[in-house]
C-alpha cells in the first residue's frame, strides 16, 4: 500500500496543468496499491490554489505559503518535512519538478524515478518505466529505497479531471533551509501567450532554422499557428540563433510534446529533436530535403520550399 | 577560482537510435559506438573555461578547472578526460567505477566525497547525462554538500568582488535571474554557448565568444600537446569512503516502438490538407 503526495507546480497563484499529470500518476500509484493521496499545495498564492485543487479526490490538500519568487533551497525542506508521512513523493517532471524534487529526494534518502513514462503496480509492488538515450531505449525501473520520489513526462499523463467532493485542508508549517539564504530570487520575464500551452497542446507547429530569422517565424509560422489553434515551438538551432525564446525549444534538452498532429517545417530532425516529438499522433515535415532525418518519423512529407508552401498551407487551413 | 566539472563518456548521443537491449533484456549494448563526452558536460566546460580564463589574452588561464569522471579505468574513459585537458583543464580525477553500480545517488555521493577534498569555489555540471537521462545528481550533490544549485543556467556573470553570481536560468515559463552565493553547484542549458552567456570581471565585458553551434570549444594543438603531461589523479570510491548503496534497480529494458505506417510523400498543399483533413482527421 502506497500513500502518495503530489507536489503541485503553482503559477502566478493558480496550478499549472502540469500539477494535474502528476495526480493522474498518482491516483495510478494510490489506486495499484490500495493507498490514498494528498496533494501539497505550495508557493505563493498556495492557499487559493489549494481550494482549485480540492476537487480532485484527494484524501486532503496541504498548504504552505511562501512568498516571493520560488528557489529549490526555499520549498525543498517543507516539501520533505511534508513527504515524511508519504511513500511516493510525485512531481511533473517540468523545469520545476526536476528542479525540486531531487533536493527533496536526497533530504529524504530517496531514490528519484525521473521523467517517467508508465506506472507500473503488479502486485502492489511499484515500477516505473521511463525514456532513456533520448527516448531510443525505455527502461523499466524500481526504487529500492524506504520513500520513492518520481517526477512524471507530461505528455505521457492526461491532466486528471475533477472529480467532485471537495478535500479537505490542512496548514503545514514552512521550514526554514541555510541554503535558502545563499540564492537571491532577483525577478522573472514570464512569457505571456494567448497560445496553448506547447506542453499540453493538441496541435503544435514548429519550425528550424531554415525560417532563418525571427521576422520569419512572425511572418511565416504564426499565421498558420493560429490558423491551427496551435502552439508554437521550435528547433534547437531555430531557439539558439535567437529567433524564438528558448522556452520554445522541443527536445531532448526542451520540451517533449506529444500532440494530436505535430508539424515540423524546415526542421532536419536531428535525433536530439526527434526525442521530443516523435510521440506525437500525426508528423507532418515540410522540408526541401526529402532525405531529411525527419522521415524517419513523419507520416506525411511535403518535399517543398517551406517559404512558398506554408502561407498556401494557411490558406488553405483558413479555409476549412 | 576553482571550479570542479564532471564529465561522463556516454555512447555517441548522435546515433543513440543505433542502440541495442541485450536479449533478456537487462542490458543496454552500444556496441559500434563510439564513447563521447557527454554533450551536456562539454557545454559545462566551456562555462567554467569561459570563467576561469583571459579570452581577451589568448585565453590566459586565471584560475583552475578540475575534472572528474566517474566510470570504467579504461582508455575511453582516459581519451575523454585528456579531450578536456586539451581544451584547457588544468587536470582530471578518474574515479573508477563500474557504469552498472551507479545511479545519480551514487554519483552525488562520490562527488561530493571529491568536492571535500578539493574545496572548489564553483560545481558546474551537464544538467543530465544523454544515456540516462535523469537530470538528478546535480541538485542531490548540492543537497548533499548544503550548497545552493542553479539548474538550466543560460548566462553567468561574476560579481565585482567574486563572491556572488548572477545567473540567469531557463524556466519552462520563462527566464528567471538569481544571484547566489558561492559555493554553488550549477547546472547549464543549451544558450550557454552563446558568444556573450559568461561575464568573468577578466575577460572584457564587450569581448565575444565565437559561435559555437553544438558544443564547446575544440582543442588546439597545442593544448592537445600540453594536456598529454596533464596529471589525472585514479581513486576508488572506496579510497572516499563512499557508501556505493544504489537506490535503483532497472529490471528491464527495451527499444521504443517503431512508429506504425510508412511516410506518405504528398503533392503539394492540397493533397496534404485533404489527407490531414480527411484521413487522418486532424485538422
Amino acid at each position: 500500500m502506497a500513500n502518495v503526495l503530489v507536489v503541485a507546480e503553482l503559477l502566478e497563484g493558480k496550478a499549472r496543468k502540469t500539477t494535474l499529470c502528476a495526480v493522474t500518476a498518482a491516483r495510478q500509484i494510490a489506486e495499484g496499491t490500495g493507498g490514498s493521496f494528498d496533494i501539497l499545495s505550495i508557493g505563493e498564492g498556495a492557499g487559493a490554489a489549494a481550494e482549485e485543487l480540492a476537487g480532485y479526490g484527494a484524501g486532503k490538500v496541504l498548504k504552505a505559503e511562501i512568498a516571493g519568487g520560488y528557489t529549490c533551497e526555499k520549498y525543498a525542506a517543507t516539501v520533505a518535512e511534508a513527504g515524511k508521512g508519504y511513500d511516493v513523493l510525485v512531481a511533473c517532471a517540468s523545469a520545476y519538478g526536476k528542479d525540486l524534487l531531487p533536493r527533496v529526494a536526497a533530504k529524504l534518502g530517496a531514490g528519484v524515478a525521473s521523467d517517467i513514462s508508465e506506472v507500473h503496480t503488479d502486485g502492489g509492488k511499484v515500477s516505473y518505466t521511463r525514456p532513456m538515450y533520448a527516448g531510443n531505449v525505455f527502461g523499466t525501473v524500481e526504487i529500492l529505497t524506504d520513500k520513492q520520489v518520481v517526477t512524471v513526462r507530461q505528455s505521457e499523463f492526461e491532466p486528471a479531471t475533477a472529480s467532485g467532493g471537495a478535500s479537505p485542508s490542512e496548514d503545514i508549517a514552512v521550514q526554514a533551509d541555510p541554503a535558502a539564504d545563499k540564492v537571491e530570487f532577483l525577478g522573472v520575464e514570464v512569457v505571456k501567450s494567448e497560445r496553448p500551452d506547447l506542453g499540453d497542446a493538441d496541435i503544435v507547429v514548429s519550425g528550424g532554422r531554415a525560417l532563418k530569422s525571427a521576422e520569419n517565424f512572425t511572418n511565416v509560422i504564426e499565421p498558420l499557428v493560429d490558423a491551427l489553434g496551435a502552439a508554437m515551438g521550435a528547433s534547437r538551432a531555430a531557439c539558439d540563433a535567437g529567433y524564438v525564446a528558448p522556452e520554445l525549444q522541443v527536445g531532448q534538452t526542451g520540451k517533449v510534446v506529444a500532440p494530436k498532429l505535430y508539424v515540423a517545417i524546415g526542421i532536419s530532425g536531428a535525433i536530439q529533436h526527434l526525442a521530443g516529438m516523435k510521440g506525437s499522433k500525426t508528423i507532418v515535415a515540410i522540408n526541401k530535403d526529402k532525405e531529411a532525418p525527419i522521415a524517419q518519423v513523419a507520416d506525411y512529407f511535403l518535399v517543398a520550399d517551406l517559404f512558398d508552401t506554408v502561407p498556401a498551407l494557411t490558406e488553405a487551413v483558413k479555409k476549412l | 577560482m576553482k571550479i570542479l566539472v564532471s564529465i561522463k563518456r556516454v555512447a555517441d548521443p548522435d546515433n543513440a537510435s543505433k542502440l541495442k537491449v541485450s536479449s533478456d533484456g537487462t542490458t543496454v549494448t552500444s556496441e559500434g559506438l563510439e564513447w563521447k563526452m557527454n554533450p551536456f558536460d562539454d557545454w559545462s566546460l566551456e562555462a567554467a573555461l569561459r570563467l576561469t580564463e583571459n579570452a581577451a589574452e589568448k585565453n590566459a588561464r586565471v584560475g583552475e578547472v578540475v575534472l572528474v569522471s566517474i566510470g570504467p579505468n579504461d582508455e575511453h574513459t582516459q581519451r575523454i578526460i585528456r579531450e578536456g585537458l586539451a581544451k584547457g583543464a588544468e587536470r582530471g580525477i578518474l574515479v573508477e567505477a563500474d557504469e552498472g553500480n551507479l545511479d545519480a545517488g551514487v554519483v552525488s555521493s562520490i562527488l561530493k566525497a571529491i568536492v571535500d577534498k578539493e574545496s572548489p569555489d564553483l560545481v558546474v555540471m551537464g544538467k543530465q547525462a544523454a544515456d540516462g537521462d535523469s537530470n538528478v545528481a546535480g541538485t542531490e550533490l548540492a543537497e548533499k554538500l548544503g550548497w545552493p544549485v542553479i539548474n538550466y543556467a543560460m548566462k553567468i556573470q561574476t560579481s565585482d568582488d567574486g563572491k556572488t553570481l548572477e545567473v540567469k536560468r531557463e524556466l519552462d515559463t520563462g527566464v528567471a535571474t538569481v544571484k547566489v552565493t558561492g559555493p554553488a553547484v550549477i547546472t547549464t542549458s543549451d544558450r550557454i554557448l552563446h558568444p556573450e552567456s559568461v561575464k568573468n570581471g577578466v575577460t572584457p565585458d564587450d569581448h565575444q565568444y565565437a559561435k559555437l553551434e553544438v558544443g564547446g570549444r575544440y582543442a588546439s594543438l597545442k593544448g592537445i600537446m600540453q594536456a598529454k603531461k596533464k596529471p589525472i589523479d585514479q581513486v576508488s570510491p572506496g579510497d572516499l569512503g563512499v557508501d556505493t548503496s544504489k537506490s535503483l534497480n532497472y529490471k528491464k529494458f527495451e527499444l521504443p516502438p517503431a512508429r506504425s505506417g510508412q511516410t506518405t510523400f504528398v503533392e503539394d498543399v492540397a493533397d496534404l490538407v485533404d489527407k490531414l483533413h480527411n484521413t487522418a482527421k486532424v485538422i
